[in-house]
């Protein structure tokens, strides 16, 4: 994992989920910016995957379980995806509120990511 | 449940549903990780976790479903989650060996953002809401 990427990642989750989440508590349906600060969650997610294929290879390697980050990585790949489906077919304001919990659950799985790979405790 | 169209899946209800299928994604998967890797550290906290991860999953589907049964099993499901998170919680101040900083219920729910104690009281709210219409928007 790259220390910037993550920053940005968890910034632009936070800012996704709380917009989405009072857009939809004011009524507002999933629209294209709702719906597209999920995919654009998504692509970062996918972008973090490749980088974490390929960091390894660079000596950049993960501190704690890889095993455990790598569930972590792929179940929030799973969601931005189920959200933006979820928006897709149910049109009304709480899908808007559930795209805004995916994103938010995914700037907090990307902190936990960020921890599995850089700081160990124990 | 006199009314027919009435049901936990609709309206706010669907937020709760997705909060409740995010927990039960995250805590069944981490606690099979847990239990596979380092099962001899905590067995007792790490097979808790394990069933907190079911009951979310029952949660997450009896929430979906309509129909009295549903509701019932709904309902048993969060009071379960809502008992285990507060007792869980209180132990794991009280022993630390028995129930380490990394489980589902551990400290109230800390590592989950205290999302596993928040949810249970809103889930019951909702129960609520729904089974007495007239205080529905």
């Amino acid at each position: 994992m790259v220390e910037w990427f993550v920053g940005v990642q968890v910034v632009i989750a936070v800012l996704a989920g709380t917009a989405a989440i009072v857009v939809g508590l004011a009524g507002v349906k999933p629209n294209d910016y709702t719906l597209g600060a999920t995919l654009l969650v998504e692509a970062l997610l996918v972008v973090q995957l490749v980088m974490a294929i390929i960091a390894p290879a660079f000596g950049n390697v993960a501190t704690g379980s890889g095993l455990e980050f790598w569930i972590y990585l792929v179940s929030a790949i799973l969601i931005p995806p189920a959200a933006v489906m979820w928006g897709l077919i149910e049109r009304n304001r709480w899908s808007s509120v559930v795209l805004g919990v995916a994103c938010l659950s995914i700037a907090v799985m990307v902190y936990r990511m960020s921890q599995i790979w850089f700081v160990q405790l124990a | 449940m006199t009314s027919k169209d009435s049901s936990t899946a609709t309206g706010f209800g669907r937020v709760l549903i997705a909060v409740y299928a995010v927990m039960a994604l995250g805590a069944t998967a981490r606690s099979l990780f847990q239990i596979a890797t380092k099962f001899d550290d905590a067995p007792v906290a790490y097979l808790l976790s394990a069933l907190a991860g079911i009951v979310y999953i029952v949660a997450t589907v009896a929430l979906v479903r309509s129909g009295a049964v549903w509701f019932r099993i709904a309902a048993v499901a969060i009071i379960f989650e809502l008992v285990g998170v507060l007792t869980i919680g209180t132990l794991s101040l009280v022993d630390a060996v028995l129930f380490p900083a990394d489980t589902v219920w551990s400290s109230f729910g800390a590592g989950y953002l205290f999302v596993p104690l928040v949810l249970p009281v809103l889930g019951l709210i909702w129960l609520y809401r729904v089974r007495n219409p007239q205080e529905n928007r």
